[in-house]
Formats: C-alpha cells, sequence, structure tokens
C-alpha cells in the first residue's frame, strides 16, 4: 500500500480526531488525573471510541471487526496521542493480535468481538522483567484436567487494573504459548501500579491460576506480532504526541517576548525547531511504513517495528526536552500541559522496548551485527 | 475490494518489467556494472564526449536509442515517454544489476525538468533533444564569490543590447563549468528592480572568447567545480528562460530538485550497506570488541533507512499530487549530514588503511562536506524551514 492515506483512511483519522477533540481534551485527561481515580482511563470516552469502530480496528471482519488493519489502529493512536486520550486502545489491539494469531483469524469471533464492542477489557501480559525482555518467559502451563493452570508473575501489564481478562504468555510443554486468564480467576492477584504518565499498570502473580489455552503449538510468532502491534501504536501515539507539543511549541516560540522581540526571530531556535520538523518529517515516513508492513505480511514488518519505535522514543523524547527548554519556566511547571506530554512520552518510550533495546535488537538481528 | 483496472494495470507494469529486465541483462556490458559510482566513472557527454571506457559508449548508445537516457520525459521533445511507474521500475531493474546511468547531465537532472516547466515550445524543441542525446553537456553558474549564501545578491549583470545581452561578472561553484558547453546561469538584467526581482535566467554558449573557466581543486582533490568569468560574453535574448526578471522562480524551482536528489541519493545510499562492509572488515567479533563502533555503524543503517523510506514517500505522495513543498530542504539537510557521519565511520571501518591518500575512503570522506553546502549551505535550509514551514518571524 502506498505511503498515504486513503480515502478511508482519511475519514477515519476525521472522525477520531473530532470525537477525541470533543470527548477527551487534553483537560478531561487532566481532570481524570486529579480525580486520583484508579482505573485511570474514562470509560464514557472508551464507550463512544468503541461506538465509531475506533477500538482495535485492526479486528478482521471475520472477527466480528471492522477489518482496517493495524494502520488504522496507528492512525487512531496518533490522534490519541494528540489529546493524550486515556482510553485502553493499546492494549485492545495487542490483544487482538495475540489472539487472531494465536487462534487463527476468523476462529476468534466471541473474544474479538468483545474487544471491539468496547464490552471487555483484555490486558496483554508479556513481560516478566523491568527492562523488555521478550525472550526471559519463565511462567510455567501445567495441564490440569481438560485445562491448564499457569504460575509465575508479569509485569508492565498495560491497562491491567480492573481488566476483565488477561493475555497471559507461558511456557508449555517447552514452548511458548497464550493463555486467556479471567479477572476472577482463582490465585491470580493483581497490584496496581502508579506510574508517572498517571496511566493503568499492574503486576500480575499467578499461583496455579486456572487457564484457557488460545490456539496450540508454539505462539512465538504470535507473540512477535502482539509486541510488534504494540511497538508500531505507542510509535504512532509518540508521533501524535511530538507533533502536538512541537506545534505548541512553535506557537509560543511566536507569542513570546524577550529583549523586546518575538523569541522565534533567534537563528539559535529557529535552528533548533527546523531540525526537529525535519526529523519529525522523516518519522512520520517510518511510522507509516511500519504500519503498512504489518498490514502486508512483509518479511521486514518485524525490522520495521523496531526501527519506528527507536526512532520515535528518541524523537518524542528530544521533543519533549526542546518542548520543556523552549517554554522557559512555565514549561517546568504542573500546570502547563507540556509536562503530561513529556511523562506520557517517558512511558510510551520505555513500554516494549526502548531505543536501545530496538537499536540493538535491529543491529544483531537484521544485520547480523 | 480490487477492481479490475488496476489489475490490468498491474499486469502491464509486470510484462514491463520482464521485458526490461531480460533488455538491460542482454545489453548492459558486464564489466560496467556494479562499480563504484562517482563523478570521475560516469559518461557526461558533450561537444567533445570522453568516455571512461568503450563499453561505457557502447550502453550508452544503446540507451540514447531508445531515449532511455530520460526515460520519463515527454517523447514529443525525444524523450523515454514512460510513465513514472515504468520509470521507476526501469530505475529498480537498473539497481538489481548494479547498471550505472548511461548519461550523467546536469541537463537531465536540473535545466531539462525547469525547461519543461519554464521554457518556450522553441526552447524545448531546441535544446531537449539535446541534453537527452548527450550532445551538449551543461554547467550550472549561480553562486559568485560575493553571493553564497545570500544568492540573490549576485552581481553578474547583463546590459540589453536589443537583440542579446552582454554579460559581465564571475560565476565560482560552477559545477564542471572547465568542461562545459554551455552554462544556465542567474544574471541581474533589471539593474533597478528589488534584489529578487532584477534576476534573468539565461542560457550562454561558453563556446566564445567572452567566457572562461578554470577549476577549483577541493580537499578531496576532485576538480568537479570552476570559477567562471564573463567578459561581454554575448547571449541571444531568446535564450532567457521564464520570464526577463524572473529567473529567482526558476532557479528555486530547480533549486529542489538538486535538494531532493542531494538528499535522496546521498542519504539513501545505494549500494553495498555500511553494515555489510563492517561485518566484511572486522567480522561479527571484531565488532563485538568494537561495541561503539558497531552502534555506530547500527545507528547510521537505521537513519539510513529512514531517508530511503522518506524517499519512497516522497514517490507516492507524488504520485497522489500531495508532496510537501518543504521535502527537498528536509532530504537535504538530513542526507547529507548522514552520508557525513556515514563516510567518517566507513573511515573507522578500515582503520589506518583509510587513510590511503589516493584511496576510495578518503575520497569519498572528504567528498561529503561539501554536499552540506552545496544547493544552498544546510544552515540555508533551515532558514527556509524555519521561516516558511513553521512561519516563525523574521528579525525586524
Amino acid at each position: 500500500m502506498a505511503l498515504v492515506l486513503s480515502e478511508d483512511e482519511t475519514m477515519l483519522v476525521d472522525s477520531a480526531h473530532g470525537l477525541l477533540d470533543r470527548e477527551a481534551p487534553v483537560t478531561s485527561f487532566r481532570a481524570l488525573r486529579n480525580s486520583g481515580e484508579e482505573l485511570a482511563w474514562d470509560r464514557s470516552l472508551f464507550g463512544k471510541l468503541a461506538e465509531n469502530g475506533l477500538v482495535a480496528p485492526n479486528v478482521a471482519e471475520a472477527d466480528g471487526g471492522v477489518g482496517m488493519g493495524i494502520s488504522a489502529a496507528g492512525l487512531v493512536m496518533e490522534q490519541a496521542g494528540h489529546v493524550l486520550a486515556a482510553a485502553p486502545l493499546l492494549s485492545a489491539a495487542i490483544s487482538a493480535t495475540l489472539i487472531a494469531r494465536a487462534v487463527g483469524e476468523g476462529q476468534g469471533a466471541d473474544l474479538l468481538g468483545s474487544v471491539v464492542s468496547g464490552e471487555r477489557v483484555i490486558a496483554p501480559a508479556l513481560d516478566e522483567a523491568a527492562r523488555h525482555d521478550p525472550a526471559r518467559l519463565e511462567t510455567r502451563a501445567q495441564k490440569s484436567g481438560e485445562g491448564w493452570t499457569l504460575t509465575g508473575a508479569k509485569t508492565a501489564v498495560i491497562d491491567g487494573y480492573d481488566a476483565d481478562a488477561y493475555v497471559v504468555s507461558a511456557m508449555a510443554d517447552g514452548a511458548p504459548a497464550l493463555f486467556l486468564v479471567e479477572k476472577a480467576a482463582s490465585g491470580l492477584s493483581v497490584e496496581r501500579f502508579a506510574a508517572v504518565d498517571s496511566r493503568n499498570y499492574t503486576k500480575l502473580s499467578l499461583s496455579g491460576t486456572p487457564a484457557k489455552r488460545l490456539g496450540e503449538g508454539d505462539a512465538s510468532d504470535a507473540i512477535t506480532a502482539g509486541l510488534d502491534t504494540g511497538r508500531a501504536l505507542l510509535s504512532a501515539e509518540m508521533l501524535g504526541m511530538a507533533d502536538e507539543a512541537f506545534d505548541r511549541t512553535v506557537a509560543y516560540l511566536k507569542e513570546r517576548k524577550q529583549f523586546d522581540r518575538i523569541i522565534g526571530t533567534y537563528q539559535g531556535l529557529q535552528h533548533r525547531a527546523a531540525r526537529l520538523y525535519s526529523r519529525l518529517d522523516i518519522a512520520r515516513g517510518i511510522v507509516l511504513k511500519t504500519l503498512r508492513a504489518i498490514d502486508e505480511g512483509s518479511a521486514d514488518a518485524t525490522w520495521l517495528a523496531s526501527l519506528a519505535k527507536a526512532t520515535m522514543t528518541r524523537l518524542a523524547r528530544d521533543v519533549m526536552i526542546e518542548a520543556m527548554q523552549m517554554h522557559g519556566g512555565i514549561g517546568v511547571t504542573d500546570d502547563h500541559d507540556v509536562g503530561l506530554f513529556v511523562k506520557r512520552t517517558q512511558a510510551a518510550g520505555e513500554l516494549l522496548g526502548d531505543d536501545h533495546f530496538h537499536t540493538e535488537r535491529l543491529a544483531a538481528g537484521k544485520w547480523g551485527l | 475490494m480490487a477492481t479490475e483496472a488496476p489489475d490490468r494495470a498491474a499486469e502491464t507494469l509486470d510484462t514491463f518489467r520482464s521485458e526490461t529486465r531480460a533488455w538491460l541483462e542482454a545489453n548492459c556490458p558486464v564489466s560496467i556494472r556494479n562499480r563504484p559510482r562517482g563523478m570521475d566513472t560516469s559518461f557526461w557527454g558533450g561537444r567533445n564526449p570522453v568516455y571512461p571506457t568503450e563499453d561505457h559508449k557502447i550502453w550508452f548508445e544503446r540507451m540514447a536509442e531508445r531515449a532511455w537516457t530520460v526515460p520519463t520525459w515527454p517523447s514529443e521533445y525525444g524523450g523515454g515517454g514512460l510513465n513514472a511507474a515504468q520509470g521507476r521500475v526501469l530505475k529498480q531493474e537498473m539497481t538489481r544489476i548494479g547498471a550505472p546511468d548511461p548519461l550523467s547531465s546536469l541537463g537531465i537532472m536540473m535545466l531539462g525538468p525547469a525547461l519543461l516547466k519554464f521554457g518556450t515550445e522553441e526552447q524545448k524543441r531546441e535544446h531537449i533533444p539535446l541534453i537527452a542525446q548527450g550532445k551538449i553537456r551543461w554547467a550550472q553558474g549561480y553562486s559568485e564569490p560575493g553571493a553564497g549564501s545570500d544568492l540573490a545578491s549576485l552581481t553578474t549583470r547583463g546590459d540589453d543590447k536589443g537583440d542579446h545581452f552582454l554579460v559581465n561578472g564571475q560565476k565560482i561553484w560552477t559545477t564542471y563549468g572547465h568542461k562545459a558547453d554551455m552554462i544556465f546561469t542567474l544574471v541581474r538584467t533589471e539593474p533597478d528592480a528589488p534584489k529578487h526581482q532584477g534576476i534573468s535566467f539565461l542560457l550562454i554558449d561558453m563556446a566564445q572568447p567572452g567566457v572562461n573557466a578554470s577549476p577549483i581543486k577541493l580537499i578531496s582533490g576532485n576538480e568537479h567545480f570552476s570559477q567562471t568569468f564573463f567578459d561581454d560574453a554575448v547571449a541571444p535574448m531568446k535564450n532567457v528562460v521564464g520570464e526577463r526578471g524572473k529567473g529567482w522562480d526558476v532557479a528555486k524551482y530547480l533549486l529542489t530538485f538538486e535538494r531532493s536528489m542531494m538528499g535522496e541519493s546521498i542519504g539513501g545510499a545505494a549500494g553495498k550497506t555500511i553494515a555489510e562492509t563492517a561485518l566484511e572488515r572486522l567480522g561479527k567479533e571484531g565488532l563485538a570488541r568494537d561495541p561503539s563502533l558497531r552502534l555506530e555503524v547500527a545507528e547510521i543503517m537505521m537513519e539510513t533507512w529512514g531517508i530511503q523510506i522518506a524517499s519512497e514517500r516522497l514517490f507516492d505522495q507524488g504520485k497522489a499530487g500531495q508532496v510537501s513543498p518543504f521535502s527537498p530542504n528536509v532530504l537535504k539537510l538530513l542526507g547529507t549530514e548522514l552520508a557525513t557521519r556515514r563516510t567518517r565511520a566507513m573511515m573507522s571501518l578500515d582503520g589506518f588503511e583509510s587513510l590511503a591518500v589516493d584511496g576510495h575512503d578518503a575520497y569519498e570522506w572528504l567528498q561529503a562536506p561539501p554536499n552540506c553546502i552545496a544547493g544552498g549551505s544546510n544552515e540555508v535550509q533551515m532558514n527556509i524551514l524555519s521561516k516558511r514551514a513553521l512561519g516563525l518571524p523574521e528579525h525586524k
């Protein structure tokens, strides 16, 4: 597919933008944060997103979704990034990929239909180490009568607090496998983790917890696909946040006066802004290329996911540093929105592998260095 | 979802690809494939053509016969008449077998596109076929000793003598001026008009006593640029491209090609990747003992991939009519910087051997910094971006 948006995609972006602008301006995220609400996302917003087909639009039509691919999910995430929308969109899209890949497309309609409709929040539970390391999988699955039980611990579970169920990775018969664990399952304990970005995260501990196996055989490819979905979508979200923070910073450069002149007339600041503009332009292509490659099932998709994640993690971080610096003192106050973007960017960069992780993954995996 | 028409188009394109592949295999001499690309190993055409090798001549003549020297230019002016998608396929198939461009030419890269957009019918019929067939070698005369980044302050003047201009002044950084037959140049023809509005885009024959060009040697040792002196040089009135006094518009349009090209080709780095070179030179184990250099190679690979994707996106945007006017500035800025970084890292990979005075490494390394200056310095690109793309105000 071409590296420009189709008509359908442009309509989707407009619809997502309109809805988010109306229902989820940054002020609403700030209010949610200030309220200390433990769920850390907005149920009514999530319901409206689902009504408009914006939750996990990557779910195939055969599975009860709109079948618009990861491209669509990415475009929605980019818009969500602009307003810091707090809704379990990322977990929905990742879990949808994990489930669809594990059970086979068209076989997961029951489960996926409930994700797409916003009826159930299913959180992916893959990581076990503080530093992202998908090769580490110590959670064990044991056959128990007709079903399975899981024992182990998970961390960095996105949207895991008060989730209806979890997609959990575990070793079964010597190979990675995926399981569905219900919220009420015995032996499951869920610990809320308060993070700087004021979003919903948990750690899980499983002790002989009953689970339903998703698909059969080695689920390594499904897990990688789920991770790549998440990496691509986090990249898209960071692109949206970086664009927003950059636009606000440029606007500030045009209004703030010091030494009797608009600070945006200083070449020292102009060139720094021009450099960020240029890097954002290149990154926009990388993110779109990644989304397209995943939808096309290209062999490079998994490497592009790393390229996008590494590029956006570094770039969004640099944009935030410049946003704070160019705003001056006001930019580091809690009252100003820049700080909210700074914190969410740090979390999005860390989740599912930061720039260091993905640079190394490419160096060793793609280029054999 | 798929309709019939795109299927047919795809089928036609597939046929074109297989025919092109077969033709290139049969017609591109093996001896000139996969050779390092460089200004000195290409054929540049001109009134006194010099072919690097006999096989370059054969290759050029075969390609020129199909007008595949300029594959996508309109056939009515002697171009190849291919559509954009076919042109891309041809390029891909040439890259696949490492076939060089049959003809390197500023006429192709710069003047041709400007003539197609701004030229009169007569100018197109006169000059474009000669460019396509490599009969005239063109030079570009923009910069002057006192007009570098501030190009519009140029002072070379053309006095109106009725049917011709009498041109006096000095140009510098004239690409291959001492080897060219004709020069497209910016000349002040309306001395009383404001800075940007008194300039005309003028074509001047260099084979006349009033034009003298001498080469400038750069740090890499190459002599691709020259100084060009105009001393009562004559150029007929009909050689003004675009309107009189509106040469700045033509030059700006033309610079977008130069900048995109510099960013895409230099930043995109065709041929062997630096990762492949690193593995050849140092091996996996050598790189493991040199983790900082290994990281540098990986980062350069990532940045290069980004520029290649940008180039692909630019093509798709072009087809969809959605090109950002600032893509050339972005590509020029980041592409030329990346080339500087990459050629320096290549030096590290070869260590002491890279210092060989006539070696490939040192030559490439010393070639990179001039590209950050040429075509509007990277600071000029950032000025353009901050003012036009971002709308940041100028200090009054």
